[in-house]
């Protein structure tokens, strides 16, 4: 164990013990510990094999940024140990290294492959033979790669959330900058949210063991009222808003006024072997030691261009680890020299790090004049570089900032920024803690301001803020700009760790045409892996502007885009927003052991058991069905049937009360939209049925035409307060009429009426008509009296041999009829002439109506297909979508619907075929999964064909 | 796409409690050739600037109402119930 001893800022609780496993092997660790943090104390320098050559691979930024420590949790991929907090029982393994993390036989592509493995390896390689392809993909899917997901996933326990929220000001970034920003424009009565990636806000400060000043600064957070996301993780900047995945939940944050407070991402060096175990950025080893008091090695070698190194240098050994060089790529300077001279420890000015050797992990660095000269090798454990920092603009630019290259502090820096957005801290190059600590104030006060809230005070501090940071700016940092590879070339020089990019393969690149930093970052892959240019955005252009040429300003750096933060695809999906919906008898469903499946957002009955039993029973007794789901609209009003006139393509205006119409619903294109029944309940009201899944669409399509047209009428949705079944076969009638005073019989309630009647006490509407083909009734009544009206016509009904029955029979039924269904036989292209229902169609109507004109256009023209029944007799069921043949062979049609008939011993369907095989008698061809069928077409129900048992 | 939408009935939301009805286009008034029907079905004039256009609050009180937006900002320069 390399524990420390306390440190004034450490995380852990050492009173509790925590044990995981990593690769089966059990690991303590304290709460408060990452797996990384606890990983690293016990011990393990390998955490990963990097994506192409399998190389070992350690922790470097232990801050989420590179992609070295990524493993597998509890089975699911793609997280960071470094990051990941350890909690009790975690399964943890690695991820691409076989047959193990420390036996990787893979590793062959790193010693044999280097110089066969460019970019474009496999698109030039694996080309020929065509054939093969699958077995390379196979094969390289199994080599290169972030983990595998499972193929089966357990049943997800938890749920993901979406979460709205609307904010004057939303500060991303919680060091002390973002802090400061926040308490600002809290305390000017903003809004204000406050969103830090951290386990708790603090930023650099915790890395520096300074935790007193930031749970201060945190206090006066909370006490300003700003609202702390801790955990969160911005991913993107979307018009306004900002998406922040904290554990399950998603939030949307829209704020009016934004700060980004994003600091900087420490930069490594590009040197031979800079990705070996113990090569770490002097933040890592300082978070490493600082929160999780754990040493991060004995001895250490450091290479900087900046102050950041000397103090980490200086920090490390307050920690007792062992300094014995100290490379500073600056010729001079540098505040902490002289104290580290003074300390015995050699400083190189003027020499940067060439080499890190070792087996396993780094055993040697080797220290030369950035020039050329001289090599000092020294033995070492740790490496520590600090090659500079670039600031965190990604979410500024996806928010429209522009940067620039900033030749002094060699990156690109902000330049400008839109209206509403702030930019304070290390990420506006406001470095040092006072000056983050001013112009987070400044970019709070400024939000506050832009929205109007200020004070003689506040107004009278921001001229105060902003000479005191021209103040703090003016003397420049003193930083180096590193040479784009250090050293002569030797070995690999890692420009991207995460796909594996050598500064060799950028220079292939471009020698190959690639030219530009986009078209590079394509080919290449650089930028494009978990990092997203983090690690290697800088590095790349420096490559990119050494070999072409150019200015680092020239080749510009690539477009920043969501997410900036890799993030599972769970909690962008969320909560399905649409809950299920369940009519109110469907707790009669469930006690009568249905087959329960969704249909559109419903959950619907698709059968008690016995399909065709139960469709059967409906031609030679009764059944009933629960059409809870059925559209309903009631369109009311002195223009209610103009309107309904102007909607459907038949005539509606002229129904007579209490009588009942079938109506398409068809587009302005001819198209078939929708179909239902329209019932006149009295002269200014009528009831208007939808299909079951078009309830949603048709309502606004009705609304959307309202508000166009106006009107003397209103539109009531009522699909959800009535429920409906229907009641059909040759013993329906008996049936109805035990439960209702009613007169029911033929003469009295004929086809297509409906009636206003008590049903077992309840007010109903029974509409007579009849999809499934039997004399039906449609009963209508308040959903809060489903059950009571079922359980009387289920009593009613059970000495007749009614039985319920589900979608799946009455689709049966319905298809004996050659009642279509819409969305099932038709699509957005079919129009009612194609679907032999030309018949619905009046254009002789006065009225303008939706679809006249194109429907004015087809009715001139023979369809080229058309919508037809179908027989087959050899006991097949066709599949739905299944082709059907022309003379010659040639797919001309397909089938949209087939049944095996119960009551006709055959299997029915209906199919479009083309218009001129669409006659009784005519043979079609049917291709199933590599069967032919043969089929008879016919276009009259293939049961009670002229109707008389319907109307019976 | 992301920005906030007010509705006319009932004030600010975003834009994901909204449907979109698509630019405010003119009917045909009366025997359009079959060239015009077309235009009117299929073909949008999308315009990069200004465009009425028609929204549903399909998550609140399912209303229909005409927005003005620039299609470049996606700013919303007025809301209206039709008259």
């Amino acid at each position: 164990m390399s524990r420390l001893p306390k440190q004034a800022g450490e995380r852990i609780d050492r009173g509790k013990q925590i044990t995981f496993t990593f690769d089966g092997k059990k690991v303590k660790a304290f709460e408060g510990d990452t797996i990384g943090s606890a990983l690293y104390a016990a011990g393990r320098r390998t955490f990963s094999r990097s994506f192409k050559y399998h190389r070992r691979r350690g922790l470097m930024c232990v801050a989420g940024q590179c992609p070295n420590c990524i493993c597998a949790f509890d089975g699911a991929p793609g997280a960071r140990a470094c990051t990941e907090p350890a909690r009790e029982g975690i399964t943890v393994t690695h991820v691409n290294a076989s047959p193990s993390l420390e036996f990787d036989v893979m590793r062959a592509t790193d010693i044999l492959g280097g110089p066969f493995t460019p970019p474009g390896f496999y698109y030039k390689t694996f080309i020929r033979p065509r054939k093969l392809w699958p077995l390379y993909e196979k094969l390289l899917r199994h080599a290169a790669g972030l983990g595998v997901l499972r193929k089966e996933q357990p049943e997800r326990e938890w749920r993901t959330e979406y979460r709205r929220r609307h904010a004057d000001v939303l500060v991303t970034g919680g060091g002390l900058a973002g802090l400061h920003a926040a308490i600002a424009s809290a305390s000017l009565g903003a809004d204000t949210v406050l969103v830090d990636e951290g386990p708790a806000p603090g930023g650099q400060q915790l890395a520096a063991g300074a935790p007193e000043r930031i749970e201060a600064l945190v206090q006066r957070a909370r006490e300003a009222g700003v609202e702390l996301i801790a955990g969160g993780s911005a991913l993107g900047y979307f018009d306004g808003l900002v998406a922040v995945w904290q554990g399950d939940t998603l939030h949307q944050i829209r704020a009016a006024q934004h700060v980004f407070a994003t600091g900087a991402i420490e930069q490594p060096l590009v040197f031979a072997g800079n990705d070996l175990p113990g090569v770490m950025l002097s933040g890592g080893a300082r978070r490493l030691a600082s929160m999780y008091a754990v040493s991060p090695g004995k001895r250490a070698v450091v290479a900087t261009t900046s102050d950041r190194g000397l103090d980490a240098a200086l920090a490390l050994r307050a920690v007792g680890v062992q300094v014995v060089a100290v490379a500073d790529l600056r010729p001079d300077g540098g505040a902490a020299s002289a104290e580290l001279r003074s300390a015995g420890v050699p400083v190189f000015n003027g020499h940067t790090l060439v080499e890190a050797r070792g087996r396993k992990a780094v055993e040697e660095a080797v220290i030369a004049p950035v020039a050329g000269g001289d090599e000092h090798p020294f033995e070492c454990d740790l490496v520590i570089v600090s090659g500079g920092t670039i600031p965190a603009t990604s979410l500024l630019l996806q928010a429209g900032a522009l940067s620039r290259y900033d030749e002094h502090r060699g990156h690109f820096a902000l330049t400008e920024l839109p209206a509403g957005l702030h930019a304070a801290g290390e990420v506006a190059g406001d470095d040092s803690d006072a000056a983050a600590a001013a112009s987070g104030e400044a970019a709070g006060i400024a939000a506050a301001h832009a929205l109007g809230r200020q004070t003689a005070d506040s107004q009278a501090r921001a001229v105060e803020l902003a000479s005191r940071l021209g103040e703090l700016r003016s003397p420049a940092p003193s930083v180096a700009v590193p040479p784009p590879v250090s050293g002569d070339g030797r070995g690999k020089c890692f420009a991207c760790l995460c796909e594996d990019v050598t500064s060799k393969d950028v220079k292939l690149a471009i020698d190959e045409g690639y030219d530009s930093i986009e078209l590079s970052k394509r080919y290449t892959t650089v930028t494009m892996g978990p990092c997203q240019g983090r690690m290697c955005q800088l590095p790349a252009v420096r490559l990119m502007a050494h070999n072409t040429g150019t200015s680092l300003g020239d080749v510009g750096v690539t477009t920043a885009r969501p997410p900036w933060v890799s993030v599972p695809m769970g909690i962008l999906g969320g909560r399905p927003v649409e809950p299920a919906k369940r009519s109110s008898i469907h707790s009669r469903h469930r006690a009568l052991n249905a087959t329960v499946k969704w249909a559109g957002d419903w959950r619907r009955a698709y059968d008690y058991g016995d399909p065709e039993g139960e469709a059967l029973a409906v031609n030679t007794a009764a059944g009933i069905i629960d059409v809870s789901t059925l559209g309903k609209l009631i369109v009311r009003g002195g223009d209610a049937g103009e309107f309904l006139d102007r909607l459907y393509p038949n005539r509606l205006s002229n129904l007579a009360p209490g009588r009942i119409r079938y109506g398409v619903i068809s587009s302005d294109a001819g198209r078939i939209v929708d179909d239902g029944t329209i019932c006149r309940i009295d002269e200014e009201t009528f009831y208007v049925t939808t299909t079951s899944s078009g309830a949603g669409a048709v309502e606004e399509w009705f609304s959307w035409w309202l508000a166009t047209w106006g009107g003397e009428l209103t539109l009531t949705d009522v699909t959800q307060g009535l429920g409906a079944v229907n009641l059909a076969g040759p013993k329906a009638r008996e049936i109805l009429s035990a439960v209702t005073d009613l007169d029911c019989s033929a003469d009295a309630f004929t086809y297509l009426d409906a009636k206003q009647a008590r049903v077992a006490g309840v007010q109903c509407l029974i509409m007579r008509i009849g999809f499934v083909g039997e004399v039906g009734y449609e009963i209508h009544f308040p959903a809060a009296q489903g059950e009571h009206v079922w359980d009387a016509l289920i009593a009613a009904g059970t000495p007749h041999g009614l039985r319920p029955f589900g979608l799946e029979p009455q689709r049966i039924l319905r298809l004996q009829k050659l009642h279509i269904i819409v969305g099932q036989d038709t699509d957005s292209e079919s129009t009612p002439y194609g679907a032999a229902m030309s018949w619905i169609v009046k254009l002789d109507k006065q009225q303008d109506f939706i679809g006249k004109w194109a429907l004015q256009h087809y009715a001139d023209q023979t369809p080229a297909t058309a919508l037809v029944g179908f027989s087959l007799h050899n006991g097949r069921v066709p599949t739905e979508g299944a082709v059907v043949l022309d003379e010659r062979g040639s797919p001309a049609g397909q089938v949209t619907s087939a049944r095996r008939s119960p009551v006709l011993g055959k299997t029915i369907g209906m199919a479009w075929v083309p218009a001129a095989l669409a006659h009784d008698g005519a043979r079609i061809t049917i291709s199933d999964e590599g069967a032919q069928l043969d089929a008879e077409i016919q276009t009259a129900p293939f049961y009670d064909p002229d109707g008389k048992v319907l109307r019976g | 796409m992301s920005f906030v939408l007010t509705c006319p009935n009932c004030g600010s939301r975003e834009v994901t409690d909204f449907g979109f009805g698509g630019e405010v286009s003119v009917r045909p008034k009366s025997e359009p050739s079959f060239r015009e029907l077309n235009t009117y079905n299929y073909f949008r004039t999308n315009v990069a600037g200004v465009q009425r256009e028609w929204w549903f609050h399909r998550s609140g009180c399912r209303a229909w109402f005409i927005a003005e937006r620039d299609t470049r900002t996606n700013e919303v320069l007025s809301v209206s119930l039709p008259t």
